[in-house]
């Protein structure tokens, strides 16, 4: 049974890496888990390579569930995701969450083997 | 249906905060066969224990009784299990030196 896969996408490293840490300790390594966060010159901001890279990383056949964190890594997540192979492309969304505890609820679920449809719904429980 | 309950103190210093609340419904996942609830009261609400986002939300402090009940295939194992990571502090204690 293959978990879905979780990619955290901030403007900051720092923040996708603290984020994909917490993932990590709290919920454990049972769950492919990708980060990415900065322009391709360093800066901050995202960079739709890099998110692209990142789902590769976190690939499931059961799916990834991305969290993001302003809006443009919304929007370049999305075109990340419209770069996908045919066949992939329906197994990738983007959750509206809060990027910290969207991820480690997302990456909780996905542990219990859910499926992706339930994975993004949980972590959207979070928004108001 | 059987139905199995236990009420278990919550003696870990911060209550089920974040990381306790990820370790409860994980291992309540676990248990695939059986519905399994937990409630600040014996009156309820009851909820979910396989919903991370609705334990983390009950917010139970240290001190407070966690009620558990559980139903289905293993709901006995079910029960004894998450009672007794709530005995355990979750494993978070400093006296906790087994594997998570």
């Amino acid at each position: 049974m293959s978990n879905v896969g979780i990619v955290i996408v901030s403007h900051s490293p720092d923040v996708a890496k603290g984020a994909a840490d917490m993932v990590r300790q709290m919920v454990g390594d049972e769950v492919p888990l990708a980060w990415c966060g900065g322009n391709a010159e360093g800066g901050l901001g995202t960079d739709v390579a890099a998110i692209s890279e990142a789902i590769e990383r976190a690939w499931s056949e059961a799916g990834v569930a991305i969290l993001v964190d302003l809006g443009g890594a919304e929007t370049n997540s999305e075109m990340a995701i419209e770069f996908l192979p045919d066949e992939r492309r329906g197994r990738v969304v983007v959750c509206n969450a809060p990027i910290v505890e969207g991820a480690v609820v997302a990456a909780t679920e996905a542990s219990g083997g859910s499926p992706l449809d339930v994975v993004k719904a949980t972590a959207e429980e979070l928004s108001p | 249906m059987t139905e199995h309950a236990a009420a278990v103190e919550i003696t870990n210093p911060t209550g089920l905060h974040a990381r306790p609340a990820v370790k409860l419904t994980k291992l309540a996942k676990t248990f695939g066969g059986a519905a399994i609830q937990v409630a600040l009261a014996e009156g309820g609400p009851w909820i979910d224990a396989k919903s991370v986002v609705k334990v983390m939300a009950m917010k139970a402090a240290r001190g407070t009784y966690l009620h558990i009940r559980a139903s289905g295939e293993q709901g006995a194992a079910a029960l004894a299990a998450l009672r007794d990571l709530v005995r355990r502090d979750f494993d978070e204690g400093p006296e906790a030196h087994g594997p998570a």
